[in-house]
């Protein structure tokens, strides 16, 4: 079960600049465990970002990117009430989706 | 309203290699990672496990179906504003001076019904695994951002354990014969790249307690001062401390105490 993200933004006239934390293990399948094995490959591959339901970021990520990875953007034409929502999927089928109001 | 459209985006991936430098290079790399730092620090993963432990705080589990809401961290049941930042303390329950940890800990065997075995058992953080305990404990301490530390050494069981953790910060022992002085009682000691900080020096005492828990870039897990003690007396080569140990509480008062007076910023980012 996947952990809950951070997400935070703040306006600036139309613009969001939005900063998220996602809560994933990133293993890039090149790690071993204690006891020698390879951890298996398991990472985000997608992300989506939607402004009152109308996507407005897509991106397609790999193992290259940190355990608990941080993603910046900003969001142009969006205002206070507007609801931003983030998506992440990984390569195990695994996804998790939050959301938040954008403030005054 | 018709254009809505992304202006900039930017992945901030924390992947730091371990690259040889050579000794002169030492300060730029430091500078080089503090600038690394500070922008890690508008987002620290450590928020992550503060979500994760709020919510641990908050929900009934254990054996007696409870939530720790009425854990007294010593302001009291249940208040956890201000508790990390005047801990360690005395606590009359018990009859003996605590750390956060130690005391979270009480109050999951006390009032949630786990055990010190279960809890003992892998009680820091890997890659895989962030034991609820770190959750906890970094929820706690994020709710005495901003404020100064003020552990207090207002009876003779607190003064005792500073008196204790002096005592042990200079005890030299072991195979290589070190103390924690040893690598943290001169200026401008340094392992590798690491500048170790002085905690015999007040200037730099707070560097023992500011950034804790912390989130460690190296591997990415988050971790707490327990992990910290643990660690060094690793290095030190002296026997493995049991979890939560009285001698950790001792240490951490004495770090504390040296840094009463500082603000704390909240959970930091580590290397
Ligand atoms: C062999 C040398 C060595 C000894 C002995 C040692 N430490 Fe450390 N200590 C280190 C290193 C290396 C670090 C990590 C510094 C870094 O990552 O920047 C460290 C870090 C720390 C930190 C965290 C500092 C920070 O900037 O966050 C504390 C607190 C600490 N040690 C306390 C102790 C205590 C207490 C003892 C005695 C039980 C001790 N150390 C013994 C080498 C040592």
């Amino acid at each position: 079960m996947a952990d809950p993200m951070r997400i935070r933004a703040t306006l600036q006239g139309d613009v969001a600049d939005v900063r998220v934390l996602m809560s994933h293990p990133m293993e890039t399948g090149q790690r071993k465990d204690a006891s020698g094995n390879v951890v298996p490959l398991h990472f985000i591959h997608s992300i989506t970002a939607q402004l009152n339901g109308k996507t407005v970021f897509e991106a397609s990520t790999t193992q290259a990117i940190s355990r608990n990875p941080v993603f910046a953007f900003k969001v142009k034409g969006a205002k206070a009430g507007d609801k931003l929502s983030i998506t992440w999927e990984d390569n195990k089928g695994d996804k998790r989706t939050d959301e938040i109001t954008l403030g005054g | 309203m018709k254009r809505r459209n992304i202006v900039c985006a930017a992945a901030l991936g924390a992947a730091l290699g371990a690259t040889p430098v050579a000794a002169q290079d030492t300060d730029t790399t430091t500078a080089e990672f503090e600038k690394f730092r500070a922008v890690m620090e508008e987002a620290n993963p450590a928020e992550l496990f503060e979500l994760k432990g709020e919510e641990l705080w908050r929900t009934r589990r254990g054996p007696k179906n409870a939530s720790l809401e009425k854990c007294d961290l010593g302001l009291g049941p249940g208040v956890v504003k201000g508790a990390y930042v005047q801990t360690p303390r005395y606590f009359p329950d018990v009859g003996r001076v605590m750390d956060i940890e130690a005391r979270v800990v009480h109050c999951m065997i006390t009032l949630q019904g786990f055990t010190y075995e279960e809890l003992a058992k892998q009680p820091f953080s890997t890659e895989t695994r962030t034991p609820d305990v770190v959750s906890i404990v970094t929820f706690i301490a994020a709710q005495s951002k901003g404020m100064k530390f003020d552990a207090p050494q207002s009876n003779a069981q607190e003064r005792e354990a500073y008196e204790l953790g002096k005592a042990i910060f200079f005890h030299r022992a072991g195979a290589w014969d070190l103390s924690c002085a040893s690598c943290h009682g001169a200026d401008g000691k340094r392992i590798r790249t690491q500048q170790l900080p002085n905690f015999t020096n007040p200037q730099q005492a707070a560097r023992g307690v500011l950034g804790w828990p912390g989130y460690r870039m190296t591997g990415g897990v988050m971790h707490t001062l327990q992990w910290r003690m643990n660690d060094c007396f690793r290095q030190q080569r002296f026997p493995e401390p049991k979890y939560v140990s009285e001698a950790i509480t001792a240490l951490l008062t004495y770090l504390t105490v040296n840094a009463n007076g500082t603000v704390y910023k909240g959970p930091g980012i580590k290397r």
